[in-house]
C-alpha cells in the first residue's frame, strides 16, 4: 500500500507550498480546523495566500496566526466576525475579503469536488452578492449562477483516520471538512487517532481515502472553545 | 407597555408547531428555545451542521467539538444527527426547514430584509442568513421596533439586503406584523400590523413606523 502517512505537519506539507495558492481549511469557528497544519503553514512563510474557510479564525487562534504575519492576501468566507486584526486589516485595504453566503461556499466547494464548474442557486438574488454575475429563472423563480471552487490544497481535521486515508469526524467539528477534502487537487488531513484498515466499520466512513493523500497524526489539540456557555446542575 | 425580550422570544414561541425543523438565529432568537409551549416538539437545526440540538452543558462537560453557529458549547439529544456543511445547507436552501427566526436590522413593507452589513461600518459577514431567507419555509423576524428611536420597519430599505421579499412576520417589542409577500414591489399594503403588545398605543407604534401598514380590524 501507498505509504499516506507523514512524520509531522512540516513533512506532510513538504513540496506542496508556493506562493499566491489558494488553501482550504475547514472548520467553524475553532471547532474542526485543521491546528497543526496552520500552525506548520505559518512556519512555512508561505504568502499572497488565497484562503478558502468559513471564517478567519479570531486573533492569535486558527487562521488568525495567518494574519498575524501577513501570509494572507484574500480570504473567501462567510463571517469573520470574531476577528479584530482581520476587520483593520480589511479597512486598511492589506486584505482582500470575498464573503459568500455560508451555504453557497459550502456548494461550490462540494460542486467543485464534484466535477461541476458551477450551478444556480436563490441565495442571494435581490442582494450585492448576485451583482454581475448570471441570472436565470427556472420555473418562474429567478436564480443566480455561481462558480465550483477547487484549491490547490486543502487542510481538514479528522478524529479518526486509517492508513488508506478513509475518515470520521466527530460531532459538529465535521462542518466543512469533508467538503473539502473533496475539493482540493492535494489534500492533507490531520487526524486524532490513527488506525489500520478495516477498523473502522466501511459504512462509517464520512470520506473515502481516495479524497486524501497525505495524512499526519497528532494525539493531541488544543481545541479551544470561543463561547463557553453552561447551565447549572438541577436546573 | 412594551415586551420584554423574554415576551417577545415566548410570542415568537407561538408561530411553532409540533413536529417542526427549526433555525433559531444568534441574539433573541436563541431564546425563543426557553418557551416552547407544552405539548409541543421541534427539532432545532443549527447551520455548522447538526439536528435536534440540546441545550447548554453542565460545567466541566463541555466538548469543543460540539458547538451551535454561535460558537456556544451545546450538547446533543437522542434525535441527534450531525452532518456537512453542504449537506445543512441542502437542508435549508431545499426547503426543508419549517421555520426560521431572526433578527434585522431593517424590515421593509415588501418584505425585504437586511442584517448584515453596514457598508464603511461593519465587515462581519452574512454567515448563513441569506441561504436561511432564501429557502426556509417561513421567517420571522424578531427585533426592537426602533434603533436609537430611528424607524427599522422602513418603506425601503437602506442597508444592503439579505433577501428580497423573504420576510414573512415581523415581532418587536410593540406588537406583530404580518407580511404578504405575495404583493411584491405591486402596491402598499402588504405589511399589516396583527397584535399589539399590551397598552400600545396605535399611535405610537404609527409613529414609530415608517413602512405603511394595514391595522387588522378590531385592532387599537
Amino acid at each position: 500500500m501507498a505509504n499516506k502517512i507523514y512524520p509531522d505537519a512540516a513533512a506532510a506539507l513538504a513540496g506542496l507550498l508556493h506562493d499566491g495558492m489558494m488553501i482550504m481549511a475547514g472548520g467553524f469557528g475553532l471547532c474542526g480546523i485543521p491546528e497543526k497544519l496552520i500552525a506548520a503553514i505559518r512556519e512555512s512563510g508561505v504568502k499572497d495566500l488565497t484562503v478558502v474557510s468559513n471564517n478567519a479564525g479570531i486573533d492569535g487562534a486558527g487562521l488568525g496566526v495567518l494574519l498575524d504575519t501577513r501570509q494572507i492576501r484574500k480570504m473567501i468566507s462567510s463571517y469573520v466576525g470574531e476577528n479584530k486584526l482581520f476587520a483593520d486589516l480589511y479597512l486598511k485595504g492589506e486584505l482582500e475579503l470575498e464573503f459568500n453566503p455560508q451555504g453557497t461556499l459550502a456548494e461550490r466547494i462540494r460542486a467543485g469536488g464534484a466535477g461541476i464548474p458551477a450551478f444556480f442557486t436563490k441565495t442571494g438574488v435581490g442582494t450585492l452578492v448576485a451583482e454581475g454575475k448570471e441570472l436565470r429563472e427556472f420555473d418562474g423563480e429567478t436564480y443566480v449562477m455561481e462558480r465550483g471552487l477547487v484549491a490547490d490544497l486543502a487542510l481538514v481535521h479528522a478524529w479518526k483516520g486509517d492508513r488508506e486515508g478513509n475518515l470520521v469526524y466527530r460531532k459538529t467539528a465535521r462542518n466543512f471538512n469533508p467538503v473539502m477534502a473533496t475539493a482540493g487537487k492535494v489534500t492533507v488531513a490531520e487526524i486524532e487517532g490513527l488506525v489500520e484498515p478495516g477498523e473502522i466499520e466501511p459504512d462509517q466512513i464520512h470520506t473515502p481515502g481516495i479524497f486524501v493523500q497525505r495524512i499526519v497524526h497528532y494525539p493531541s489539540y488544543e481545541k479551544r472553545i470561543e463561547q463557553r456557555t453552561v447551565r447549572k446542575r438541577g436546573a | 407597555m412594551p415586551w420584554s425580550r423574554d415576551d417577545m422570544a415566548r410570542r415568537a414561541a407561538a408561530e411553532l408547531k409540533d413536529g417542526f425543523y427549526v433555525n433559531l438565529g444568534i441574539g433573541i432568537p436563541t431564546l425563543v428555545s426557553n418557551f416552547i409551549p407544552p405539548g409541543i416538539t421541534v427539532q432545532l437545526q443549527s447551520e455548522n451542521g447538526m439536528l435536534g440540538m440540546g441545550p447548554f452543558p453542565f460545567e466541566g462537560e463541555e466538548d469543543p467539538d460540539l458547538i451551535n453557529a454561535g460558537k456556544q458549547t451545546i450538547t446533543e439529544l437522542p434525535t441527534t444527527s450531525y452532518f456537512d456543511s453542504a449537506q445543512s445547507f441542502g437542508m435549508i436552501r431545499g426547503g426543508h426547514i419549517d421555520l426560521s427566526i431572526l433578527g434585522a436590522m431593517q424590515v421593509a413593507e415588501n418584505g425585504d430584509l437586511a442584517n448584515w452589513m453596514i457598508p464603511g461600518r461593519m465587515v462581519k459577514g452574512m454567515g448563513g442568513a441569506m441561504d436561511l431567507v432564501a429557502g426556509v419555509k417561513r421567517v420571522v423576524v424578531l427585533m426592537e421596533h426602533t434603533a436609537k428611536d430611528e424607524p427599522k420597519l422602513l418603506h425601503r430599505c437602506t442597508l444592503p439586503l439579505t433577501g428580497a421579499g423573504v420576510v414573512d412576520m415581523v415581532i418587536t417589542d410593540l406588537g406583530v406584523f404580518a407580511i404578504d409577500k405575495s404583493m411584491g414591489d405591486k402596491e402598499a399594503g402588504g405589511m399589516e400590523l396583527i397584535e399589539l403588545a399590551p397598552g400600545v398605543p396605535l399611535a405610537e407604534i404609527r409613529q414609530k413606523t415608517e413602512a405603511e401598514f394595514r391595522v387588522r380590524p378590531g385592532l387599537g
